[in-house]
């Protein structure tokens, strides 16, 4: 007589081990949280959000950093959506499939894979050495922007790719021409995908470290214009704890820069399920 | 004689698709086609509004004449086309927008945005449908929560407000249950007072209920071609006997 596992056992198996992983997986999430908050709450006072950067980061605030982050995110997103989603449409509607796309897929996801310094060394020695636009919050922009147009890419077309042909057909059957049909139908359908992109895009530049410190420079200054320096808030928690200026301040950055990406996440899954509920 | 095809043949890259098909279609006439799947009854139906030109490898030749005119000529306005020969799909398919956005999509495309012109469309294109008194209050809630019979109706309005003068529908009824099928059929009747309607079904009863002339099509062929009394009792062609009678198909 062999021993087997009942149908029953191995159910009751497979379910535990799955509850296991996806606890891990929890606790593995919560606990960074916890810790990032528990260490960084207490340094979150209005004047440590609104103060300006005192020697070198051991006294004052991190408005400057605030700001340069929400600068350089807006430049990356104002540029990468719209080459993003218009390069998916291309792709889409326009080359039916064929070895172009294909080819430009294949390099979007090579280009999504490649380490982020990678593309802080290009945008160094492209925008800012190149084209002299210096260390600036033009030339962080630029770079991320590079950076997070594959992933706009690959979800855009995604997206759009899943918009029912019949869709296509009706419009076209009611008159509409190609870009009646692209701009009424096809992108308000697939818009829920293509802001899922744009969000991953928007989390990714927030939180980048690597791509802007060569590009955007470490200054500490207020940003007065898309050609000032700055010092995002991810380079200044790296700049705080790597050179020991001040843990309690880069326990508090990184409390900031968390916030601040739940909070992406959380209004754009809001609007999502606004936009969702609306028609279906 | 509002359509007439003449040596028409169609190939999906090498396969031939419909095999020299000469028909006639008369006007304010439902004219039904008939035939097993896959014999091109539906690639036939799409010819008259040139939907297959949408799908890559379709090689046409032959001529399809509407009120005299080619519409495969070069010279002939595609859009143009499309807005007098209007398409009903299988499955009931609204957009995901409102009630009110799904019916105007058409007028809109084609330049009216006064709101009070495609409110009154709204409201033409519904009574047509006779939906009308069932949605005037709630013209802003999403078409997709409609059931399957109203989603169907309130496609046929969305055509009717680009004013077409063809209608083509393809199986329009087969995702919707009997009673809802019976409503939509004598939605047809009434609306063949003012359109010319071509059905393709699957279904040789309704074809029978509704059909003025009906075409039976076989392998791409259309075998025969006469009024539903004469094709459904004594067809001319042992093909089109043994189909109705259920041989085979």
């Amino acid at each position: 007589m062999t021993f087997r596992i009942g149908p029953r056992t191995s159910q009751i198996i497979a379910y535990v081990a799955l509850l296991t992983m996806t606890a891990i997986m929890v606790i593995v999430l919560f606990f960074i949280i916890f810790y990032i908050l528990r260490n960084g709450l207490g340094q979150l006072t209005l004047e440590f959000l609104t103060d300006k950067t005192r020697e070198m980061g051991k006294e004052g605030g991190i408005l400057p950093s605030i700001m340069g982050t929400l600068f350089i995110t807006i430049v990356a997103t104002v540029i990468a959506t719209p080459l993003g989603v218009g390069s998916a449409v291309y792709l889409v509607e326009y080359t039916r499939g064929g070895p172009i796309r294909r080819i430009i897929s294949f390099g979007a996801d090579c280009l999504a894979g490649v380490p982020s310094i990678i593309f802080g060394l290009f945008g160094f020695i492209f925008f800012v050495i190149s084209m002299n636009l210096g260390w600036s919050i033009l030339s962080g922009g630029l770079t991320l922007a590079v950076m997070i147009l594959p992933t706009i890419i690959r979800t855009s077309e995604e997206a759009i790719k899943s918009v029912p042909h019949t869709y296509r057909e009706i419009s076209y059957s009611l008159g509409g021409g190609k870009l009646d049909t692209i701009l009424r139908v096809v992108l308000p359908t697939a818009m829920p995908g293509i802001l899922t992109g744009v969000i991953l895009g928007i989390g990714r530049a927030v939180g980048e470290t690597a791509a802007v410190i060569f590009t955007a420079g470490s200054s500490l200054g207020l940003p007065t214009s898309i050609f000032s320096s700055t010092r995002t808030l991810a380079v200044h928690f790296y700049i705080l704890a790597r050179e020991g200026i001040s843990m309690p301040k880069a326990y508090g950055t990184a409390a900031v820069l968390i916030i601040i990406i739940l909070a992406i996440n959380f209004i754009a899954y809001r609007l999502m399920h606004r936009f969702i509920a609306r028609y279906y | 004689m509002i359509i007439r095809t003449a040596n028409l043949n169609l190939y999906y890259h090498k396969f031939q698709a419909l095999k020299n098909v000469n028909v006639e279609i008369r006007r304010n006439v439902i004219t039904g086609i008939i035939g097993p799947s896959g014999c091109g009854k539906s690639t036939l139906l799409r010819i008259f509004n040139r939907m297959n030109d949408l799908i890559e490898g379709v090689r046409i030749t032959g001529s399809v004449l509407i009120d005299n005119e080619d519409i495969y000529s070069p010279m002939h306005d595609l859009i143009l086309l499309r807005k007098r020969v209007g398409l009903v799909f299988q499955r009931p398919n609204a957009f995901p927008l409102s009630i009110f956005d799904n019916i105007t999509y058409g007028p809109r495309v084609w330049g009216i945005s006064d709101k009070k012109t495609l409110t009154e469309i709204v409201e033409r294109s519904l009574t047509a449908v006779d939906l009308f008194d069932d949605l005037k209050d709630r013209l802003d809630c999403p078409a997709l929560s409609l059931s399957a019979e109203k989603q169907q109706r309130l496609c046929i309005a969305r055509l009717l407000a680009v004013e077409p003068e063809i209608l083509l529908m393809d199986e329009p009824c087969s995702a919707l249950d009997p009673i809802a099928t019976s409503k939509i059929e004598e939605l047809m009747i009434e609306l063949k007072k003012k359109y010319t309607i071509i059905i393709v079904t699957h279904n040789m009863q309704q074809a029978a209920r509704i059909a003025d002339e009906v075409g039976f099509m076989l392998l791409g062929e259309l075998v025969e071609f006469d009024t539903a009394k004469t094709l459904f009792t004594s067809p001319n062609d042992r093909r089109t006997n043994d189909y109705i009678s259920g041989r085979f198909g």
